[in-house]
């Protein structure tokens, strides 16, 4: 439940950003994260980030996170609703 | 070692796990606080791999798992008011109460759908100005502040048909009545990773300090547990209790400020109800006076009927830590993920679930 994933800030447009996570794009709200700028890595919950990522950390949470397979079952939920 | 080849970069598991088995002398009793800790832990058949004398225990760390009968109750009644409309996270669907669970109402002809995010139940709203949207607000510090922003942001666009039903708790609260009961004796603590991105890892001073707890935060990849195992390891033969961060990459001593701002802004404390642990003062969020027609608690009156907890379920036990999810008699027998007797068999992240999922059940 309190699952966040890493995703790469594409674009910034106001409070709304695009994101690119494992190669899926998706609007998110930067509400929480007022100061990031495209380019950043945000850990991404619910629609919002929740915090900002050191990018080379991230990097490397991403590839791990996709080879384990777990990128798809954080995703589950948005394909049913 | 063997059961971590799921995990690519087995190499570095391993070494971590040497440097765990060479750094365990003492008897240690560590408690992964959070859910998503759980599902690392036995998808990854971390338990197998770590030296006899380190002993893992799971907490209460899932939302929908403490959520008490009487609130599911109660968002099961709201979920069959005439126009209305019931947003959740999917976990929540499947979830029994009293009587029944919101599918069984979804079934019975009342409006539930499952959404992603909040912002999801805001577009919903949107597109049904004759029908009131309750979003259930579910969840601790990670997801508190998402709701609260849509709160704000309804607010803001003179959105009158949106409201929330507020079931979240914070974790200090849950935490300190775990360890003021005595109960489990522990030694270290796995701290909740996404938790502490919004609270900071300064949340669990106190524990380290007051309790003589050794804290780590994780985040939630094999390595990093492992890590963490290490780090706590490590703590308790030094006799340290300090609170450090394994997390680097998501979670600070300070955490998101900001975001702990919109939240206070929003929501203020109130008493929860925890399954397991019965009210624990403060340890709850509602909407503050600014948000009343926003809460879904003040705006809407429904009788849910009295509360019946299920029989046989040992899921408050569980979730103190007090016994594992193979104890209990149902466990596998009658309590199946496809016909759930108790809230810790449904959620992804409950305990019984994951035991049943990973196996975990097979030894104890
Ligand atoms: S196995 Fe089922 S009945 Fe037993 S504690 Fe877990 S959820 Fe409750």
């Amino acid at each position: 439940m309190c699952l966040a994933i890493p995703a790469k800030v594409l674009s910034v447009e106001g409070t709304k950003a695009m994101v690119d996570m494992g190669g899926i794009r998706r609007e998110v709200s930067l509400m929480l994260t007022p100061d990031v700028a495209a380019g950043d890595y945000v850990l991404l919950h619910c629609g919002y980030a929740i915090s900002q990522l050191d990018e080379e950390e991230a990097l490397e949470t991403l590839r791990i996170m996709e080879e384990a397979g777990i990128l798809e079952d954080a995703l589950a939920p948005m394909e049913d609703s | 070692m063997k059961y971590v080849t799921e995990f690519r970069d087995s190499d570095l598991a391993r070494r971590l796990i040497e440097r765990i088995h060479e750094a365990a002398r003492k008897p240690v009793r560590l408690m992964e606080f959070c859910g998503g800790h759980t599902v690392t832990i036995f998808r990854y058949g971390i338990r197998k791999v770590l030296p006899p004398g380190i002993e893992m225990v799971s907490g209460p760390g899932c939302p929908v798992c403490v959520t008490a009968n009487a609130d599911l109750d109660r968002a099961i009644a709201l979920a069959r008011l005439p126009k209305v409309i019931l947003t959740t996270f999917g976990d929540m669907f499947k979830v029994p109460g009293s009587c029944g669970s919101l599918q069984e109402a979804h079934a019975q002809g009342a409006d539930v759908r499952m959404v992603y995010s909040p912002l999801d139940a805001l577009r919903i709203a949107r597109e049904n100005p004759d029908r009131m949207v309750i979003f259930l607000g579910i969840g601790f510090e990670t997801t508190a502040p998402t709701v609260a922003a849509s709160i704000l942001e309804a607010e803001k666009s003179g959105l009158e048909n949106y409201f929330v039903q507020s079931m979240h708790k914070v974790c200090p609260p849950a935490l300190k009545a775990l360890a003021d009961s005595g109960e489990v004796r522990l030694n270290g603590l796995i701290c909740p990773g996404h938790v502490s991105a919004i609270t900071g890892s300064q949340a669990w001073v106190p524990f380290a300090r007051d309790y003589g707890l050794s804290c780590v935060v994780s985040g939630f990849e094999p390595l990093d547990v492992l890590q963490t195992v290490l780090m706590l390891v490590r703590q308790v033969e030094e006799g340290r209790s300090e609170v450090e961060i394994a997390y680097r990459r998501g979670v600070t001593f300070e955490g998101n400020a900001h975001a702990r701002r919109i939240l206070d802004e929003v929501f203020e404390p109130c008493d929860a109800d925890w399954r397991g642990f019965g009210v624990i003062p403060g340890s709850g969020l509602k909407p503050g006076k600014r948000f009343e027609r926003f809460d879904a608690a003040e705006v809407f009156d429904v009788d849910a009927g009295p509360v019946v907890e299920p029989v046989g379920c040992q899921c408050g036990a569980v979730l103190r830590g007090v016994v594992s999810p193979a104890e209990c008699p149902l466990f596998r027998t009658v309590c199946t993920p496809e016909t759930p007797v108790g809230p810790c068999m449904v959620s992804s992240e409950g305990s019984c679930s994951t035991w049943y999922q990973y196996g975990g059940g097979l030894e104890v």
